[in-house]
């Protein structure tokens, strides 16, 4: 038996539980409850319009916020010595070993009207916040949820620069700052890119840090596709066609980022 | 690029772990809570920790969990294993795009995963008569966990010295021998890898479940989320505070090892070196 003939069952297992399941998805994104062919699906869409652009934006929003606080960390991580180096990776990776759900409902506890962050400022007689129920309330928990995995790959990117390269840079006469601007972060560019990725795709389509966070008033892509498909609105057909748009508007705006960032690259001129 | 680390840095990094630590603090402070509230402090109790072993319900969830996530590391990894060897020994015009097939489930949208898994199960469902329940929740586990698994090994099976497997032969062993007793030794860490990042994806998942375990069966994180459209109960404060105590645990004794080994062997390099 030859070793490439090793992968044929799971080439058989990917046929019926990878690719089926997605030509399914059109199946039904193109058909009416009775099976007729129809474009209905497609073309109500409109009316989801507002839901499209709330999550857009607001995946947007926490994208950019994970890669202004999660850039800083990655960099100060990939600056210090092996074995702090070591332990700060952990402290950052050890929040994902405990459930998300808990760590947003926690979010709750610490964001609402009587939470713990209120009590703190009504203890310093601040004046309190209104968070909880609002899109800053789920943008707070999206960043929470997915920093590391912005912060991962930008380190490991910082991490493998050639220390030569910022030497050569630095007798060459570049101050600091301009080796960070010219040098760093061009050559991380790559890292934020998959970060930006790892980011974006779960924000788009995120249901359960709108249901807790946002109590409902918060509705997002997600919730709108589970109720098509668990919910109330039981429609898978339009539920299908919202989830293909969905993919289509994350893969086109995936490619051209990653467009955008090969030019980048190239700029760097090595 | 070593330079100490300026006081504005250490104030950073201050303000982060406690950005990514408050809320896990929050649940276990409150696992000790006297009361349901989970707001205010009324006074220390383990009254939720024992509810926790006497709650049926939780516990069952928390089994099934367990059961899914084992079984659904080692039968990925078996997949995987052979996915990946095969793979590797593939055509690029072959490799390429089942490889990008097999990155579906890692690039898609959880969620879109979670339906499209649903329309399949329930339409051959309904030919073959069968509900959604243990069989399509282990399905849809190991079918978002096996991707992960090949994209451990690949790397590994790059790094054999293919004349190790030809020495093998030459030496008189069969294909199938060297593939024991040369391919599999060489790439287990990846191995182990995956089967590793399968069981904590499986253990974590909540949306694939939703939406392919059907309303017989329930796993931890589905029993949680039901929880929190009610209220949760501390007792999950307490079952999440043990679970994360073993996890860190594990992680200081695992890591503590490295350095020690680590330091023998950079003590040993120095003994040769005199």
């Amino acid at each position: 038996m030859k070793p490439k003939y090793f992968s044929i069952p799971y080439v058989g297992w990917m046929a019926i539980f990878v690719v089926a399941p997605i030509i399914l998805v059109f199946i039904y994104a193109f058909t009416t409850p009775t099976g007729a062919l129809t474009l209905r699906n497609f073309s109500d869409m409109g009316l989801f319009m507002p839901v499209f652009i709330r999550s857009f934006r607001l995946a947007f929003i926490s994208t950019i916020v994970c890669i202004l606080l999660g850039y800083p960390v990655a960099y100060i991580l990939a600056r210090e010595n092996q074995r702090v180096q070591r332990v700060l990776f952990l402290l950052i990776m050890l929040p994902l070993w405990m459930n998300f759900l808990l760590r947003t409902y926690a979010w709750m506890s610490i964001l609402e009207n009587t939470g713990l962050l209120n009590q703190l400022l009504t203890a310093l007689s601040l004046p309190p916040v209104r968070i909880i129920n609002t899109e800053a309330a789920v943008v707070i928990g999206m960043v929470y949820n997915f920093l590391p995995f912005m912060i991962l790959p930008i380190y490991s990117v910082i991490v493998k620069i050639d220390r030569n390269l910022l030497e050569a840079a630095q007798d060459l006469g570049a101050n600091s700052l301009s080796v960070f601007r010219r040098l760093i972060i061009p050559l991380s560019i790559p890292g934020i890119l998959s970060g930006v990725t790892m980011v974006f795709v779960p924000a788009v389509s995120a249901f359960v840090i709108t249901q807790l966070l946002g109590g409902g008033m918060v509705f997002l892509l997600g919730d709108l596709i589970e109720m098509q498909f668990l919910g109330t609105a039981h429609n898978p057909h339009v539920g299908s066609a919202i989830s293909i748009v969905m993919m289509l508007v994350v893969i086109a705006f995936v490619i051209i980022m990653n467009k955008f960032g090969a030019g980048e690259e190239r700029t760097v001129g090595l | 690029m070593k330079k100490k680390p300026s006081f504005f840095a250490r104030f950073y990094m201050a303000f982060i772990m406690l950005f990514l630590y408050a809320p896990i603090f929050v649940l276990i402070v409150f696992s000790f809570n006297s009361t349901r509230s989970r707001t205010v402090w009324t006074g220390f109790s383990f009254q939720w920790y024992q509810r926790l072993f006497s709650d049926g319900t939780i516990l069952d969830a928390f089994y099934t969990t367990l059961i899914i996530a084992a079984l659904a590391a080692v039968i990925s990894t078996v997949l995987g294993t052979f996915a990946a060897i095969g793979f590797y020994n593939m055509r690029s015009r072959w490799r390429t795009p089942l490889t990008q097939i097999n990155n579906i489930p890692m690039m898609n949208a959880d969620i879109v995963t979670g339906v499209s898994l649903s329309l399949l199960f329930i339409s051959i469902g309904s030919l073959l008569r069968f509900r959604l329940g243990f069989g399509t929740l282990l399905i849809a586990h190991i079918v978002f966990c096996v991707p992960y698994v090949v994209l451990a090994i690949m790397p590994k099976l790059r790094q054999i010295d293919r004349n190790l497997v030809d020495a093998a032969c030459d030496l008189g062993c069969t294909w199938m021998k060297a593939f024991w007793k040369v391919i599999i030794p060489e790439i287990r860490p990846g191995i182990i890898n995956g089967m590793i990042i399968a069981f904590t994806l499986s253990i974590d998942d909540f949306v694939i479940s939703y939406f392919t375990a059907g309303g017989n069966i329930m796993t931890l994180p589905m029993q949680i989320f039901s929880m929190t459209r009610r209220r949760v109960s501390p007792e999950i404060n307490a079952l999440s505070t043990i679970l994360f105590l073993s996890v860190l645990t594990l992680l200081i004794i695992i890591n503590v090892r490295d350095i020690k080994q680590e330091e023998k062997l950079k003590k040993r390099h120095a003994a040769l070196n005199n």
